[in-house]
């Protein structure tokens, strides 16, 4: 379990070691919040209907879209794993004595959290003290706030095991582009990260209920925003967890079986 | 039984092929043209333990592929092998614990930060425990030198202090084998000699079975008494580097400068070419020794200057690959 850790800290000191970049994010996300927010804010003034969002849960909804953005889109790609892939580096990775798959699981959560944890304050702190209608609000109980961080772990579990399966996938095709990209593209509209899922036409939300995109951001952050209540969120919870160990057993055969004919690119 | 064993091995490799331009690119997008390439087709060998062994043939002979055998990355198609009573490549993760391996046209360290962060990593993928770490590590630093370049970002060393740390990473675990595919390669001679120095005292003092495969003869010839010649996938000289030696190093040659004309024929002389200034003479000196040689030549022609050179062990090689036809 340690190394997975230490796989964190060195992400984490190569990403400090790139400070233009981290403001560069960071600057990014606030921007982005900002725009859309004001853009449904538009949408809202002029529509008639019934809105499937209250203002509040829209505006904290979206912030957090934002503060974990780096965490959650899905057409990640890890050039490290692509980049040892082509050129023959993976013989590295088959001398270490631990299975590929989770050393592999092990570099993209690791690439993940420090990505956010470098943006995910800053912009969740700022969002709080924008003047009204954009600021964020606090969760609607604390049983929300839990349930909103025990989904927000396996969320980031799920998430994993989804991108290291594409990767995965890669050592087939020896290509990250195409099939692995168009599929990381779905993945991104129907996990609520471009709109979100309470805006979509029934029948996609059907779709995407069972499809596991949706569970690794959307779920969390509507139990935070009380959109989806505590019930609901606890079989949620239920679905994250069956899909996290569907994926990883698929990510995981997958592996092995790969390896047995694996071939070493350049000499 | 032997620490190294290994008994017929084979590996194909499966290799799309087609000519270059546009209509063969369009042929082979709907029907691809295969070629079976028989990297390895049938090699045996058995080492005792801390044995350095040399694995030279020329390129594409099947040397790195065997070493990635031995190291349990790739699966031969047929044959057995059984290193420190394991099979590597069905009980990988255990026995990869016990080796360690540099490939010199790779990198294991982190390219944007510094080396000894690498070696932290390493410490919790292995488990090495905390106290065996710090002395390893601080061992390590000390005879390969590494004071001052750990420290420093990866891609801000030179090639051969990254080479250094290349080597002290694969060992921090202590391995009881260590496994070099061409450590050398793009080295200067300084960097060279500590490389091989250290590997020499790495063998004496702590018993560990080198596994070497390079390009320079210098390099087989600092440190392995034993090689394996392998070509066209196949083991075709296994021995003692003496032996070699005395069977293919009897060749002197000669550069002889004079501004005379000069026609020799005598047993034992090879070859003789006319250069600018002079001639250039092989002589087998089993057939007619060097001093007999010059008191003929200097009988016929005044000689300016003399030179002398034995066999070198590139050449030998280059001999052996011919004679095997590789």
């Amino acid at each position: 379990m340690k190394f997975y850790f230490s796989y964190f800290k060195l992400r984490f000191i190569t990403g400090l070691q790139y400070r233009a970049a981290a403001y560069a994010g960071l600057a990014t996300q606030l921007f982005f919040g900002l725009i859309f927010i004001m853009v449904y804010l538009a949408f809202y003034e002029s529509s008639s209907g019934k809105n499937p969002m209250e203002v509040s849960e829209l505006v904290s909804y979206l912030w957090l879209n934002q503060a974990f953005f780096s965490l959650f889109y899905m057409l990640y790609k890890d050039g490290e794993i692509f980049d040892l892939i082509k050129n023959g580096n993976i013989a590295y990775e088959l001398v270490r004595p631990k299975k590929l798959y989770f050393i592999w699981f092990a570099k993209i959560i690791g690439q993940r959290l420090s990505a956010v944890t470098l943006r995910c304050f800053p912009v969740l702190i700022i969002s709080f003290f924008l003047p009204k209608p954009y600021n964020m609000v606090l969760p609607i109980g604390l049983a929300n706030f839990i349930l909103f961080i025990l989904t927000l772990i396996t969320g980031t579990l799920l998430m994993t095991s989804i991108v290291t399966l594409y990767h995965v996938i890669t050592m087939k095709t020896l290509n990250e582009k195409g099939i692995p990209q168009v599929f990381a593209a779905i993945a991104d509209l129907l996990s609520g990260l471009v709109v979100p899922i309470p805006f979509f036409p029934h029948f996609l939300q059907v779709i995407s209920n069972y499809l596991p995109f949706r569970y690794v951001n959307d779920l969390p952050f509507r139990i935070y925003t009380g959109n989806i209540g505590l019930q609901e969120g606890l079989f949620g919870l239920g679905i994250q967890l069956l899909w996290i160990v569907l994926i990883v057993g698929i990510g995981y055969i997958m592996t092995n079986k790969s390896l047995k004919r694996v071939v070493v690119q350049g000499g | 039984m032997s620490f190294i064993k290994v008994e017929h091995i084979r590996k194909t490799f499966k290799v799309a092929k087609r000519r270059s331009g546009v209509k063969d690119a369009i042929k082979s997008f709907f029907k691809r043209d295969y070629k079976l390439v028989q990297a390895i087709q049938d090699v045996s060998f058995s080492i005792e333990k801390g044995e350095i062994v040399g694995y030279i043939g020329p390129n594409g002979a099947g040397k790195s592929t065997t070493i990635k055998i031995l190291s349990g990355i790739l699966t031969p198609d047929e044959g057995k092998c059984t290193i420190n009573g394991m099979t590597p490549w069905k009980e990988r993760e255990k026995y990869v614990k016990k080796i360690g391996v540099v490939f010199g046209q790779r990198s294991q360290l982190w390219w944007d930060i510094p080396s000894e962060d690498t070696f932290d990593l390493l410490k919790d993928i292995y488990g090495i425990d905390e106290l065996e770490y710090q002395k390893t590590k601080d061992e390590l630093i000390r005879e390969l030198n590494l004071e001052d370049i750990i420290t420093v970002p990866v891609r801000q060393l030179s090639l051969g202090q990254r080479m250094r740390c290349e080597i002290a990473a694969s060992l921090l675990h202590n391995p009881e084998i260590l496994f070099l595919d061409e450590p050398t390669i793009g080295l200067d001679a300084v960097s060279k000699q500590i490389l091989r120095d250290f590997i020499k005292r790495l063998n004496k003092e702590k018993k560990v079975t080198v596994i070497l495969t390079t390009h320079d003869m210098s390099d087989i010839e600092a440190l392995a008494e034993r090689i394996i010649l392998i070509g066209k996938g196949q083991v075709l000289y296994d021995g003692s580097l003496k032996k070699l030696k005395n069977k293919y190093g009897n060749n002197k040659y000669l550069s002889v400068t004079t501004k005379e004309g000069l026609e020799l024929n005598h047993k034992g002389i090879i070859s003789c070419l006319k250069t600018i200034d002079g001639y250039e003479f092989v002589i087998d000196s089993n057939l007619i020794n060097v001093s007999d040689f010059l008191n003929m030549v200097s009988k016929k022609v005044a000689i300016e200057d003399v030179e002398i050179d034995n066999e070198n062990i590139d050449n030998i090689i280059v001999r052996l690959y011919k004679e095997y036809q590789i």
